[in-house]
């Protein structure tokens, strides 16, 4: 009866096991969709503020737009125009995320009226020297890590997301507590192996249009001891962006009635 | 005769007016805004060059920039103001960017129609695919500036011209019209010794090149063309320009000065993703005047052709390569027309590039490394610059630029002399 009853449970365990790892994945796709892709698009303004180690300070003030293809897990642009550090002041940054590909970005240095398609392929790399990785500020996808759901409280859902192939990335694993009302991602631990070396916070967020939409995050590097506070003012959705805003064209011209 | 200032401020100013009425004034009373940023930049010769001073640069750097956005125009200026003992040239001359004013740019911007967009006056213009490498790229350059070691942004020259821009879905259409003959900033020993293969010798401050420019407005004139679409994130285009060689490319038999013959670009590039990188490919078929090809005073007809590719190495490093060919078209009527003892070039050059660039302690160290190399001259150009932000405003920098080669008188080996390291500090406001 013992045996009978092991293997009852083991086949319990393995009926159940992947409908948790799915109600995860159900999780997660919810929080991505609320975390980036609010809206058919958004528009922007987001101010930076990096500190070191040693308390020093750097500005990043930028405009984002941003426009959904489609579903609203699939492709996105993205229009990133600087106004401060003051050197790079009138640069664009512009990237067509892929889903199954790379993404293609761009830039522009009005300097030398350049327009360079950049190499770099790596969305965890810092993003504009900040904190934050490419990957933070345009979405990881789903697929990339599976996701547990290993509680429920009140307030939050908790994961526990690893990556499908560890070797792409540094951590071993993220716990992530994701708001249940909104869906909106409030804290999430980067571990390398059992040391949660890089943390993230949801630190403000407001109903914008009918959108809960992040207004002020930040996220700390254990390791390097520096962090970064994002605080966003003038979002607004729903302006019609058209397609066409993403191209060469804008570059150049940038299409300051979105901002 | 109207030169070709006059023409240009004249349109610019009529243009301004017409569309900027008294409304506008009022409803845009903003003080008006300025960036830019104060900058010294110092360097020395590593070699001995008698022709020349010891400092390679040296030199106070104030840029100044503003913006004023009008109801339909917007209007940028950016404009350099220099003290330069090392050229100690001070009356400013706003077509060879010497003295103490270099103004970079004084445009207007409009779209009369949603789909043209038009930019009139000085500015800089870029297009093509090569990294430091130019085909279809037929503005202004200023090559001492590149070879000196100031930011990269002054190897672009500006250019007093109209661009107008229309946009359609199946082909967006460029044509930039310049009035006048906008010359290269060529190596002329002002600042850098050339060889001049005419005297067998080399040339420097003591007797630098005077060049008779085609400079007659409306008549010396230049237009270029591009005519791109993208497909998905790839990108294809076709250029074509008339106008002169940017840089002395004949000689004047009887005075000896350099000329501009006339020269005619038909090409393409192809810019797109390939291997988790991003490759291009670009072609130039460069027609010289008809004599040319006969003519040992008139560089030869030429077939350009660029392959690169870049990609990520490992984490903020990406490496790049680059393989470039000039095919001279008419190559025995060039060897035949050459006196004897003359030096015969090959009938391909070709150079191969490397670069390698590296980002560092939060992207504010950056550290760049690139290689020219010609496997058929024997020579080449090794460029490094690496920079650093101590804070957002504050930046240091430092490199140096490296000729070598096997003759003397090759392309990049000729400069061996003019090898120069150099710093720079540069507060941006």
């Amino acid at each position: 009866m013992k045996l009978l009853s092991f293997l009852m449970s083991l086949v319990m365990l393995m009926i159940s096991s992947p409908a948790y790892t799915m109600e995860g994945e159900e999780v997660m796709k919810k929080a991505l969709q609320a975390f980036y892709y609010q809206g058919h698009d958004q528009s922007a303004k987001a101010h930076m503020e990096i500190t070191d180690k040693q308390g020093r300070k750097r500005i990043r003030d930028f405009v984002s737009l941003r426009l959904n293809l489609g579903e609203k897990d699939g492709k996105q642009k993205y229009y990133v125009y600087f106004n401060k550090p003051v050197d790079v002041k009138k640069m664009v940054f512009m990237v067509w995320k892929n889903i199954e590909q790379d993404d293609d970005r761009w830039l522009y240095l009005p300097a030398l009226d350049l327009v360079k398609r950049i190499a770099a392929s790596d969305d965890r790399t810092s993003f504009v020297g900040s904190n934050f990785f490419y990957e933070d500020v345009s979405g990881r996808g789903l697929a990339e890590d599976s996701h547990e759901l290993i509680d429920e409280t009140d307030q939050y859902y908790i994961l526990n997301s690893t990556p499908k192939n560890p070797e792409n990335v540094e951590f071993t694993r993220y716990k992530i507590w994701i708001d249940k009302n909104s869906f909106i991602p409030m804290k999430i631990d980067y571990y390398d192996k059992d040391f949660i070396y890089r943390h993230y916070e949801t630190l403000e967020m407001s109903n914008i249009d009918g959108y809960m939409t992040v207004l002020k995050a930040k996220m700390e590097d254990k390791r390097t001891g520096g962090k970064t506070v994002i605080s966003y003012s003038s979002v607004k959705y729903q302006q019609n962006i058209p397609d066409k805003i993403f191209s060469e064209r804008y570059l150049r011209k940038v299409p300051k009635k979105y901002f | 005769m109207l030169n070709k200032y006059s023409v240009l401020f004249i349109g610019v100013l009529s243009v301004l007016f017409s569309s900027v009425s008294a409304n506008d004034f009022n409803a845009n009373t903003e003080i008006l805004e300025f960036n830019g940023y104060l900058e010294t930049r110092v360097g020395v010769r590593i070699m001995d060059d008698a022709r020349q001073k010891d400092a390679s640069i040296g030199e106070v750097r104030l840029q100044l920039e503003t913006e004023q956005e009008f109801d339909e125009v917007t209007l940028n200026i950016v404009t350099d103001f220099v003290y330069d003992p090392v050229l100690d040239v001070y009356p400013p001359d706003l077509e060879n960017g010497e003295g103490v004013i270099d103004l970079r740019q004084a445009n207007i911007v409009m779209s009369p129609v949603d789909f043209m967009d038009i930019k009139l006056g000085r500015q800089l213009l870029t297009w093509g695919t090569g990294d430091l490498l130019f085909i279809n790229d037929l503005f202004a350059k200023d090559w001492n500036s590149f070879l000196i070691g100031r930011d990269v942004e002054y190897l672009k020259a500006p250019t007093d011209a109209i661009k107008v821009s229309m946009f359609f879905n199946v082909l967006n259409v460029d044509i930039v019209y310049t009035p006048v003959f906008d010359s290269d900033r060529f190596i002329d020993g002002n600042r850098i010794t050339f060889f001049d293969r005419m005297t067998n010798t080399f040339r420097g401050r003591d007797q630098p090149l005077s060049v008779d420019k085609p400079e007659d407005a409306f008549d010396d004139d230049e237009l270029s063309l591009r005519l791109f679409r993208s497909f998905g994130a790839n990108e294809v285009a076709f250029y074509y320009y008339h106008g002169f060689w940017k840089s002395p490319a004949g000689v004047n038999p009887l005075s000896g000065n350099g000329l501009f013959p006339a020269l005619e670009v038909y090409g393409a590039s192809i810019r797109g993703t390939v291997a988790g990188g991003i490759g291009y490919a670009e072609v130039g078929l460069y027609k010289s005047d008809d004599s040319a090809a006969s003519n040992p005073l008139s560089r030869n007809s030429e077939l350009r052709l660029l392959m690169g590719y870049e990609r990520e190495l490992a984490l903020e490093l990406t490496g790049s390569l680059q393989y470039y060919v000039e095919n001279k078209q008419d190559y025995d009527d060039y060897a035949n027309s050459l006196p004897d003892d003359s030096i015969v070039d090959d009938k391909n050059r070709q150079v191969i590039t490397v670069r390698f660039t590296k980002l560092m302690l939060q992207q504010e160290l950056n550290v760049s490394f690139f290689n020219f190399y010609s496997t058929t001259d024997k020579d080449g150009f090794a460029r490094f610059v690496t920079s650093y932000k101590l804070s957002d405003d504050l930046k240091v920098e430092s490199g140096f630029n490296y000729f070598y080669g096997k003759y003397q008188y090759t392309f990049y080996a000729q400069f061996e002399d003019s090898s120069n390291i150099y710093a720079a500090i540069r507060y941006a406001f």
